[in-house]
C-alpha cells in the first residue's frame, strides 16, 4: 500500500488517475450515463439540484452516485492519510458565488472541464472551442493572480466542520435509494421532495451501485494525486509546470481509445449528445467557467475531492454549483441541444463582469 | 543560519503558495529561504517548483501540523 500511495504522489500520480478516468467514463456510458457524459461534474451538480427540486426542468433530474463517491472517497482517504484538516474562512461567500457563475458558464457550453475533455476524446469537436475557451478563461484567471489576486486565508476549523460535506452527501446517498415521494398534485405529477427524470439525460444512468464504486475510486485516486482538470492548464501557464497537465493528456488519450474500443467514437459537429454546435457561446461559456474555477483554485471535480478533505470553502463551492444549476435552469441560462438559451449569454456576459471585479478588488487583507 | 526571506502561506490555496515561493527565489542567488505552508499538497507544489529553479528543499515539520521548508543553494 505504501508503495502504491508513493506511486500515486510521484509524478505518475495525475497520469494513473487521468487513465482511470479516462477508461471508466465511457464504461459508464456504456453502462448508461448519457453520451460524452461518463463523468461531467456540472451536469451531475445540475442533475442533483434537478432531483432536489431546485428547477423544473425534468429532463435532467437525478441523484448521481458519482459525486457522492468522490466526495466520500476524498473523505476516507484523507482520514486514512491523516490528511482530513478541517478549515475555513477564505472569502467562503465569494467562493460561493464563484461556484455559481462557474456552473452557469459551463451549461452554456454543456459540460465541465472533465466532460470538456470527454466530448472531445468522443470526437464532438464542439468541444474545440470549448475548450480553447477554457484556456482563455484560466489564462485571465493566472493573469489576475499574477496581480497579486487572493481570497485570503483559511483558518484550522473544528473537526466536526469536515465532516459537514460527507454527511450531506450520505444524506443524498440515502435520498436516492428511498426517493421519498410525499403526494400527488390534481394531475397527478408527484410533488416531492425529490423528483427523477422519466426521459432525456437524467433517465440515463449507469446501475447506482457501480457508479458509486467508480465515484469512491476516483475519490480515492485524485485525492492522493491532486488530479486537476484547471489547475492543469493554469500552472502549465503559470509555471511551465506540467505535473498535472500530464493527467490531462493520459486522461485524453484513454478516454479516446476506450470509446473507439466500445464504439463511441463518433466525429462531427453535428447530432452530438447533450450538445450544441454555436461555437461562440461554447467558447464564452467555458471562458467564464475557466476564469471562475480559476479564481477559486480548482476545477469542479478538485473542489469536491477538497470539500472531502475538510476544505469548508471548497465545500460552499460545491455547493454554489448546485444551486447555481437550478439557477441556470429556472432563469433559462442553460443551453440545449439546440443551442443557448434566451438569457444565456447575456449570463455570460454579467459572469464575466462579476469575476473581473472580483479578480481586481480581492486581495489579502493583512490584519497584524 | 538564519533564513534571508521568510514567505508564509499558511491558510492559502492553491496556487498562491507557489506563486510566492517562486516570487521570493526569484533573483536570488543563494538561500536560504523558508517557506510556512499547512497542507501536504502546498508543501508537495512549493518543493517540485523550488526543485525545478535548481533550489534544494529540506522539510521541518513543526508541532500544529504545519509544514517550514527550508529552500537553499
Amino acid at each position: 500500500m505504501s508503495a502504491f500511495n508513493r506511486f500515486l504522489t510521484s509524478r505518475w500520480g495525475p497520469i494513473i488517475t487521468g487513465i482511470a478516468v479516462g477508461v471508466l467514463a465511457p464504461i459508464l456510458v456504456k453502462l448508461g450515463n448519457p453520451g460524452n457524459m461518463g463523468i461531467c461534474v456540472a451536469c451531475f451538480s445540475r442533475d442533483i439540484a434537478g432531483a432536489l427540486g431546485l428547477h423544473r426542468a425534468t429532463v435532467v433530474q437525478y441523484i448521481r452516485p458519482e459525486i457522492i463517491g468522490f466526495v466520500l472517497g476524498a473523505f476516507v482517504t484523507a482520514l486514512l492519510f491523516r490528511e482530513f484538516k478541517p478549515r475555513t474562512g477564505s472569502a467562503p461567500l465569494v467562493r460561493f458565488l464563484l461556484g455559481m457563475l462557474a456552473v452557469i458558464g459551463a451549461l452554456v457550453f454543456l459540460g465541465c472541464p472533465w466532460r470538456a475533455y470527454l466530448r472531445l476524446s468522443g470526437g464532438d469537436w464542439n468541444a474545440i472551442p470549448g475548450i480553447l475557451g477554457l484556456v482563455g478563461g484560466v489564462g485571465l484567471g493566472v493573469l489576475f493572480l499574477r496581480m497579486g489576486y487572493s481570497l485570503g486565508r483559511s483558518r484550522p476549523a473544528p473537526k466536526a466542520l469536515g465532516w459537514v460535506m460527507p454527511l450531506l452527501m450520505v444524506g443524498l446517498l440515502v435520498l436516492l435509494l428511498v426517493a421519498p415521494q410525499f403526494g400527488r398534485d390534481a394531475d397527478g405529477n408527484p410533488t416531492g421532495p425529490i423528483f427523477f427524470s422519466t426521459s432525456g439525460p437524467g433517465s440515463q444512468h449507469a446501475p447506482r451501485l457501480i457508479a458509486l464504486a467508480v465515484g469512491l475510486l476516483i475519490g480515492f485516486l485524485a485525492q492522493r494525486s491532486r488530479f486537476c482538470t484547471v489547475g492543469a492548464l493554469r500552472d502549465l501557464i503559470m509555471v511551465r509546470d506540467a505535473h498535472l497537465f500530464n493527467g490531462i493528456v493520459a486522461f485524453i488519450a484513454a478516454a479516446f481509445l476506450t470509446n473507439l474500443a466500445l464504439g463511441q467514437f463518433n466525429p462531427g459537429f453535428a447530432n452530438q449528445p447533450v450538445a450544441h454546435t454555436n461555437a461562440l457561446w461554447n467558447l464564452g461559456g467555458m471562458v467564464l467557467a475557466g476564469l471562475a474555477f480559476t479564481l477559486a483554485g480548482g476545477c469542479p471535480g478538485r473542489q469536491f475531492i477538497l470539500s472531502g478533505e475538510g476544505d469548508g470553502d471548497a465545500a460552499l463551492f460545491a455547493l454554489g454549483m448546485i444551486v447555481g444549476a437550478g439557477v441556470a435552469h429556472t432563469f433559462t441560462l442553460a443551453s440545449s441541444p439546440k443551442g443557448p438559451a434566451a438569457y444565456g449569454p447575456a449570463a455570460v456576459v454579467l459572469g464575466l463582469i462579476i469575476c473581473v471585479v472580483i479578480g481586481l478588488t480581492f486581495r489579502e487583507t493583512r490584519t497584524a | 543560519m538564519k533564513e534571508i526571506k521568510l514567505v508564509d502561506a499558511r491558510g492559502l490555496s492553491c496556487p498562491e503558495p507557489v506563486l510566492m515561493t517562486q516570487n521570493a527565489i526569484k533573483g536570488l542567488a543563494r538561500g536560504p529561504v523558508a517557506v510556512l505552508v499547512d497542507t501536504v499538497t502546498s508543501r508537495n507544489n512549493v518543493s517540485r517548483i523550488a526543485e525545478r529553479f535548481g533550489w534544494r528543499v529540506r522539510v521541518e515539520d513543526q508541532p500544529d501540523g504545519s509544514y517550514r521548508l527550508v529552500l537553499d543553494k
